[in-house]
């Protein structure tokens, strides 16, 4: 052991009070953070991951991100008239050519996509109506990029291959209407179309607008019941890695030309909340180590206060400043270390005491565990400010001790 | 030959609104193994003097040459270092860290010097401590040992790293007269026996008799009346 790390050591040892005092504020404080943020953490990564199970990882749909430049303003770029609104007189929307678009991102790796055809309809039984979405899609497609196979209470998704006439409905919608398995009811869509359809299946997802106005039917039903013959207006993609998908998205829109929206574009004000979140999160934890902070500078400093002649002794004997300092600073980084690490095992004491809560929470029909994260980089951050803010706390009085002048000290003494 | 210390027309001037010359045109030196006794009234200077011939303090007029360098361009690091091998020092009183235990105390310079391997610099410092008869406490703290114990102890802490010159401003000032004329004795045999520099603050005649040398200091300066009458 370094001779300064021994004196910094019997320092503390001798001071067995102040010590623990700011020992246990450091201990307390690294616990905390510990806790509180893998708690906030674990519930962030838990609703992530819903919102990423539960939603497509991109859509393209049959949009432009900006308005299409006038085939005329192409022409004639300096042209003193400007033509607006120019359309072709009757224009089937859709994405143009989806086949071979839907090959190309097919032929990226690590993502599986399906083809859909989405609108609004009208659905009617027993002389009620409802408006709802209805999204045509290719069974076997559709579920490999879609959680709704397991969300399904009754039937299967595969019925809708089986039969053409299958709608496949949510538990809402059944409940708001009465209908069950087998029942059969009437969906208008807005060319005037009208379809009579059998309900295949029923799912529950427990977003309760979601189990009230989503359907699903084969794609080539909804393009017959929609008009529109061979069209889909939307690409539902899934990936191997969900966070990839902001540069995914932009590879897809950058070559297809259509809006390709990522789950994290999507969700930006849910983001943007959750990073507020953590911010606050943070910032009340570490409000906690630096109160502690002001413990281990309350505790060296006094030290200091009371060790001025040892430190001025120690000069005399030809110790050099940088060694007084590092002999303050080896007692910040001591209780510090020692602090973090009594404080990470406490933390994860608590953590473990938070894993085991149940909770019951308002409309869930089951208890669930609170979600506690348990990467390793909380660890590293919470022992990591704890340090940081623990040499912060003795670099002043250790620098103020280097600065001593033996002789002012003993001039004084004699 | 070239003096161990010297200094040439050394002065120190406390800043202030009042300025406060503690010490003036001080020229001297002094030989290797030589025991010079610095004396003089209550604030005349003496310590100051020492404290400026020890490298604690830095003069703001004139310079100090150890053997035959001029330490005025030195820096607070080196400074320290010169400190740490060739400047013992010895203080009225003992100044030894209370939480350390005497060995230890002894062993602070050595292990700061780090040029003996910790064998052999505890062979070193229990030496020291036996050789002034503190074999008996080498483990106790300093508030339990005696007075003169305490100073024989700081006597060997200043040895530890074997310095060429020993400073001691008024060594026997806090001890006994028994107590006192043991470390009186053990300074006199480090010229003697060791060859050793000793330069001593002393208000104490006895132990200025035994001095090769006493310089007198008033008002900060060396003053050759009283110099002569201490030599009568």
């Amino acid at each position: 052991m370094s001779i300064q790390l021994g004196i910094a050591v019997t320092h503390l040892v001798n001071r067995k009070r102040p010590t623990l005092v700011s020992l246990i504020g450091i201990v307390l404080g690294v616990a905390f953070f510990l806790a509180v943020s893998s708690l906030m953490r674990g519930s962030e990564r838990d609703f992530i991951k819903r919102l990423i199970d539960n939603s497509p990882h991109i859509t393209v749909s049959d949009e432009y991100r900006n308005p299409q430049v006038q085939p005329a303003v192409l022409r004639w770029p300096e042209g003193a008239v400007e033509v607006r609104r120019v359309k072709p007189l009757h224009e089937v929307r859709g994405i143009r050519g989806h086949a071979q678009k839907l090959t190309f991102i097919e032929s990226l790796p690590g993502l599986r996509a399906a083809p859909t055809l989405v609108s609004a309809v009208v659905l009617t039984f027993a002389g009620r109506t409802q408006g709802v979405t209805i999204t045509g899609a290719i069974p076997a497609k559709m579920k490999q990029v879609s959680t709704i196979e397991e969300k399904l209470i009754e039937g299967s998704l595969d019925a809708l291959a089986a039969n053409s006439n299958g709608i496949i409905i949510g538990v809402g919608l059944a409940k708001k209407f009465g209908l069950s398995m087998g029942s059969v009811l009437n969906v208008a869509a807005t060319t005037g179309e009208g379809r009579a359809l059998k309900i295949v299946g029923i799912f529950r997802t427990g977003n309760a607008s979601y189990d009230e106005a989503q359907t699903f039917v084969s794609l080539k039903r909804a393009q017959s019941l929609l008009d529109r013959p061979n069209r889909v207006n939307r690409f539902i993609i899934q990936l191997d890695d969900p966070y990839s998908a902001r540069g995914v998205a932009a590879l897809i829109e950058a070559r297809t030309g259509y809006k390709s929206v990522s789950w994290l574009e999507a969700s930006e004000d849910l983001m943007s909340v959750l990073f507020v979140r953590n911010m606050i999160m943070y910032s009340v934890v570490s409000a906690i180590l630096v109160v502690a902070a002001f413990g281990i500078y309350n505790t060296i400093s006094t030290i200091v206060m009371e060790k001025t002649h040892d430190i001025a002794i120690l000069k005399s004997m030809g110790f050099h400043a940088r060694d007084i300092r590092w002999i303050f600073l080896a007692e910040g980084v001591l209780l510090g270390l020692i602090g973090s690490l009594l404080g990470l095992l406490l933390g994860t004491g608590l953590m473990r005491l938070l894993a085991g809560v149940k909770l019951k929470p308002p409309g869930a029909s089951e208890l669930v565990h609170l979600p506690i994260y348990w990467g390793y980089e909380q660890f590293l951050l919470a022992a990591g400010f704890a340090l940081v803010s623990a040499v912060g706390a003795a670099y002043l009085p250790a620098h103020k001790a280097g600065r001593v002048q033996p002789v002012t000290i003993l001039r004084g003494m004699g | 030959m070239t003096p161990v210390l010297a200094a040439e027309q050394l002065g120190r001037v406390l800043p202030g609104e009042v300025p406060v010359t503690l010490v003036q045109e001080v020229t001297l030196a002094v030989e290797r193994g030589e025991f010079v006794v610095i004396m003089g009234p209550s604030g005349s200077g003496k310590s100051s003097l020492l404290y400026l011939l020890g490298l604690l303090d830095t003069p703001t007029s004139g310079r100090i040459l150890l053997d035959g360098r001029d330490t005025s361009g030195f820096g607070e690091d080196e400074l320290a270092t010169t400190r740490l091998q060739k400047l013992g020092f010895v203080f009225q009183f003992h100044f030894l860290l209370a939480e350390f235990s005497v060995l230890d105390n002894v062993m602070l310079p050595l292990r700061r010097l780090g040029a003996l391997a910790e064998p052999a610099a505890q062979i070193r410092a229990r030496d020291l401590l036996e050789q002034f008869g503190l074999n008996e406490h080498l483990h106790k703290r300093p508030h339990q040992i005696s007075g003169g114990q305490r100073q024989r102890a700081a006597i060997a802490r200043a040895l530890a790293n074997d310095p060429p010159i020993i400073f001691a401003d008024e060594p026997t000032g806090n001890l006994d007269t028994r107590a006192g004329a043991n470390v009186r004795q053990i300074l006199h045999d480090l010229t003697r026996d060791f060859g050793k520099t000793v330069i001593a603050v002393t208000h104490d005649l006895t132990f200025a008799k035994a001095a090769d040398r006493r310089i007198g200091i008033v008002d900060g300066r060396i003053d050759p009346n009283w110099q002569a009458s201490l030599e009568r």
